[in-house]
């Protein structure tokens, strides 16, 4: 394992960069879209709860891979890209349906007489959602908000589908390269765990403080 | 439009829907195996045995916080190496079964937490050992909180197990790549029509999700 570690600590090391890069962008990029389909969803209009509704229903019941793979297969036809984006685009569109779903439970879960109150102190409805009830809304949704970050530094492993040259690919180059499959996996393992374990055993402790 | 009507022959779509068959037989299958594992772990996580509950606890959540994707590689590519050679089929349904055991021993362990304590201290009281207050009182309520999650759970079983092209089950996914591998122009019909297929069967069941939750609460 240590021979292993030793022989391609710098393939590990740019692969972990790739995934904790593309995990962040993703994350950044769903947070965006994921609170405007939440807001879409608890918006007064109806046409835009639809079709909030129906981008969230879409991304959350097909497979990451499915888009993953559309966009690397397909998109990338048309306007040229590494795969390494066409995953991270995958990526962000996958998990931006969750982080809606999160979003929206968080702002339902704001009492209502919140909102009430703003709007009858004048405030529009959108700078009650800005002011009020969204900085509310997030405090609430920390906790699953990590666990969804968790996921996404998991899911981030498709890249490897799309030669997106993230630890899991470089993991499967050494592994076939080296024959040293189990040490090399093992390896890989220990990288995501790095991120994911601290992260999981951090939020688990907020959600306990807050609940 | 040619695309489309060529490339959904009869040959296609039935070739579609049996990749389509193996997706839900090996999810099914790793559902039940991880549902029966699953509920041990979380039992045992929930117990509080000193050692036991205490290292099950870490082994799954080392599992949990693992790519499913390394899980699959592990099992198919690194077993064969410990003198464990597993088939396709085998690999793909263990390394799930695995992951989603993990998963799903959490799902327990939540469910036993939220039933209240005076559960367990009533059953105690009248003279019901450990074990059968577990099995006779709060495992059967807790299974009925359970339901949504678990049916959640197994939506993104489904959708994992399309991970499962990479060791070449073949699933729907598989069978999408190699109807469009031969002919080009049938790539984007392909997409369409798996994620129809993905989106039929895990909306469907969302559905039966939610309204199993408003119908238990």
């Amino acid at each position: 394992m240590i021979n292993i570690l030793q022989n391609h600590l710098s393939e590990f090391i740019s692969g972990f960069g790739i995934t904790l890069l593309s995990s962040v962008i993703a994350l950044v990029l769903s947070l965006v879209l994921g609170t405007i389909f939440a807001i879409m969803e608890v918006v007064p209009n109806k046409g835009a709860r639809v079709i909030a509704r129906i981008y969230i229903e879409i991304f959350r019941n097909i497979p990451l891979l499915v888009i993953t793979m559309f966009f690397y297969v397909v998109v990338t036809k048309i306007f040229a890209m590494s795969g390494l984006t066409a995953g991270t685009i995958g990526l962000a569109l996958y998990t931006s349906a969750f982080i809606a779903e999160t979003v929206r439970a968080g702002i339902l879960a704001v009492d209502s007489g919140q909102m009430e109150g703003a709007r009858a102190n004048g405030l529009t409805f959108w700078q009650a959602m800005q002011y009020i009830v969204l900085p509310q809304a997030f405090k609430i949704v920390i906790p699953p908000l990590g666990n969804q970050f968790i996921n996404l530094v998991k899911n981030s492993s498709t890249l490897a589908f799309v030669a997106g040259f993230d630890l899991m690919y470089q993991g499967n180059e050494i592994a076939s390269t080296t024959f040293d499959t189990i040490n090399t996996y093992i390896v890989v393992g220990i990288f995501y765990l790095i991120i994911t374990l601290p992260l999981s055993y951090y939020m688990r402790y907020l959600e306990k403080k807050l609940a | 439009m040619k695309n489309f009507v060529d490339a959904y022959s009869w040959i296609n779509i039935t070739y579609l829907f049996k990749g389509l068959l193996i997706t839900l037989e090996v999810s099914i299958i790793s559902l039940l195996l991880s549902f029966i594992i699953g509920s041990f772990l979380g039992v045992i996580r929930y117990s509080r045995i000193k050692w036991v509950s205490g290292t099950v606890g870490f082994i799954i959540d080392i599992i949990r916080n693992l790519p499913l994707l390394l899980i699959i590689f592990f099992t198919y590519f690194a077993l064969p190496k410990l003198q464990i050679h597993l088939s396709i089929m085998q690999a793909a349904i263990s390394a799930l079964t695995v992951f989603e055991s993990a998963m799903i021993a959490e799902i327990v362990r939540s469910g036993i937490n939220s039933v209240p304590i005076g559960q367990t201290e009533g059953a105690r009281a009248n003279g019901l050992t450990s074990i059968q207050t577990m099995w006779h009182i709060i495992l059967p309520q807790a299974y009925k909180k359970m339901i949504p999650p678990l049916v959640s759970q197994f939506i993104s079983l489904i959708k994992d197990t399309s991970l499962a092209t990479i060791i070449v089950l073949p699933d729907l996914m598989y069978h999408a790549q190699i109807i469009y591998g031969q002919n080009n122009n049938y790539i984007i019909p392909m997409f369409l029509a798996i994620s129809i297929m993905y989106f039929v069967v895990n909306y469907a069941l969302s559905l039966i999700a939610r309204w199993l939750d408003r119908r238990l609460v």
